[in-house]
């Protein structure tokens, strides 16, 4: 069943909103297409529109968090946090206050936009910030979970929404927990660990099924909070298998496989493999995959990382 | 927390007296640290002055947006003894609670960390949105300067207070028409504030911000305008009580050295 986290967003607010009259959402103009839009009709006094500005709309939130409130901020991740990186840093972390920065199309989920409308830097933006957290949910299911887990986490936080149809792997009764890795496949003996978050992590489980045809076992990992990041979880994977490769829509720069690697190179040194994009812009195309075959965020493309992982594992 | 209102106001007199030993404060404050912005932290003194005497209730939130100027502000606080007179001495220091930019985490009373310009004015508005949310009786005050007005964050948060009509809201611009490089007008003009803030759908009043009268008269008025937000636009004068500072761009971030220091407070004590 193909079904969007961004949908699972809009579902999960609703959720949040009934449960917490404090939470708020301010939108800057994209009040549809990041799915704030069923919060507004249910609540829409609780509802702020901000218009094309996106330094107003972390700043007002801001504010409202020092008043007591919870409010989600609304936009896609190339203008927030990508234009608002300071006003985060300084009136959501240094504050200290519950300001949720939703950062939708995260990825290559606007594909024909364009570069300009591709985030692939957004989790390295916000994970360097005292204070942050960082969620990208996988599916559908755990947007839900994670949207009404971040609001009543009490920190200022990151989440990260893909725009795209995606599979829907997580059931709704698996359990959610910030900073808790979940193990999604779990093969007899496993090799490698593969650790991802977002959607790609559909692509490791493909990737799973088909190296357990050429009788080679995984897990799979979803660390769907990139900080604060599960270490213990992480460096067990690493004991387990011995290896690992990360995965993520995301430049592999600054992004979970950098802030796996920093777990692993102190705690538990293994060979790594990184999949994602390599320091480079992304461009149109008609659909997300194939600017995902172009980067080598596929099943395939995993399954040779895997490989190379098992070689180095080997040496 | 006693914040100044509901006791009698004192007299112009006193104020006057309380702004001198203010601006003392501040160029000893900026003297000892060895850093700090003298010029805008001598220009808000008298309004910060009667903010604290005569204006916030308790319940009311002040926001200053153009941190820099926090000697000023951390003095009127200690005048007004809601901090220790002793911590002025430690500003801008390792471990201060009085960080060279106010951080709400070292000092409580700090309601929006502040330095980096622009962003006072969006959090006060969104503090606003908030309490008229929970019905809360409260005004929200916030500070900030004119160069802020370059920033387009700034300008944002105008146009949010216009739509959402945050009548509780009154805006202090401290109009000192000097910023780091030069002039207001050299650097980017900046024209008529008063018109630019009525074209945004505001309510404008305009005083001089060195006249405690005037100033109270303008924070009375501020608060009967049911409608709109309110601006007040305070002419004052960069680096107002010591000659060499007054209307001097260089005294934007600069400490005085001894002999500076000593022409100051000689200047700032007769005044």
């Amino acid at each position: 069943m193909l079904k969007s986290v961004r949908d699972g967003f809009g579902e999960g607010l609703i959720e949040a909103g009934k449960r917490d009259e404090n939470v708020v959402v301010l939108t800057a103009d994209l009040g549809e297409s990041t799915r704030a839009e069923g919060f507004r009709e249910k609540f829409p006094e609780r509802f702020f529109e901000v218009g094309v500005a996106e330094q107003s709309l972390v700043t007002v939130a801001a504010g409202m968090a020092l008043a007591g409130k919870i409010p989600f901020t609304t936009s896609y991740a190339v203008f927030s946090p990508g234009r608002t990186f300071e006003q985060i840093k300084v009136t959501a972390a240094l504050n200290d206050v519950p300001v949720k920065i939703v950062g939708a199309h995260a990825g290559f989920g606007a594909a024909p936009y364009g570069a300009t409308h591709q985030s692939l830097e957004d989790i390295a933006l916000m994970r360097v910030i005292p204070n942050m957290v960082v969620v990208a949910p996988a599916d559908f299911e755990e947007a839900i979970k994670a949207t009404k887990a971040v609001a009543a986490n009490g920190k200022p936080t990151y989440l990260r929404l893909a725009r795209q149809d995606s599979e829907v792997f997580t059931k709704p009764d698996d359990k959610f927990e910030i900073g808790k890795i979940n193990v999604l496949s779990y093969g007899e003996k496993p090799q490698v660990a593969i650790i991802g978050c977002g959607p790609i992590l559909a692509e490791a489980l493909k990737a799973a099924k088909n190296l357990k045809a050429k009788e080679i076992d995984v897990m799979v990992v979803n660390s769907h909070t990139v900080k604060p990041i599960d270490e213990e979880g992480i460096v067990k994977a690493a004991k387990l298998c011995g290896a690992v490769v990360t995965c993520e829509e995301h430049q592999i720069a600054g992004g979970l496989g950098s802030a796996v690697s920093e777990v692993l190179s102190r705690k538990f040194p293994v060979p790594i493999e990184f999949i994602g994009v390599k320091d480079s812009f992304g461009e149109s195309a008609r659909n997300w995959e194939e600017l995902w075959q172009k980067h080598g965020l596929m099943a395939k493309d995993i399954e040779g990382a895997v490989q190379k992982a098992i070689i180095r594992k080997n040496d | 927390m006693e914040m100044g209102t509901n006791m009698t106001k004192p007299s112009v007199n006193e104020l006057s007296e309380i702004a001198k030993k203010v601006r003392v404060d501040i160029v000893k404050m900026i003297f000892e640290a060895g850093s700090g912005h003298p010029g805008g932290s001598l220009s808000a003194v008298e309004l910060l002055v009667a903010l604290y005497y005569g204006q916030l209730r308790k319940e009311d939130k002040f926001f200053l947006s153009n941190g820099h100027i926090c000697p000023a502000w951390f003095s009127v606080l200690a005048e007004k003894g809601l901090i220790e007179k002793e911590l002025l001495s430690t500003y801008a220091k390792l471990g201060s609670p009085l960080q060279g930019h106010p951080e709400r985490k070292f000092l409580s009373l700090v309601e929006n960390t502040s330095g980096p310009l622009g962003l006072g004015l969006a959090q006060a508005a969104g503090y606003a949105t908030a309490s008229r949310l929970d019905k809360k009786d409260l005004r929200v005050y916030c500070m900030v300067s004119d160069a802020e007005h370059n920033e387009g964050n700034t300008w944002e948060a105008i146009s949010f207070a216009n739509k959402y009509k945050l009548s509780n809201l009154t805006l202090i611009v401290d109009r000192n028409g000097i910023q780091i490089e030069g002039t207001t007008e050299e650097i980017m003009p900046l024209g008529s504030l008063a018109s630019k803030y009525q074209s945004f759908g505001w309510e404008v009043i305009e005083i001089d911000g060195h006249n405690f009268d005037e100033i109270f008269k303008a924070f009375e008025d501020a608060k009967s305008f049911k409608d709109n937000p309110c601006v007040i636009i305070a002419a004052t004068t960069f680096g107002k009580g010591v000659s060499y500072m007054e209307g001097n761009p260089s005294w934007h971030a600069k400490a005085p050295n001894k002999e500076e220091f000593e022409k100051a407070m000689e200047e700032l004590k007769n005044a």
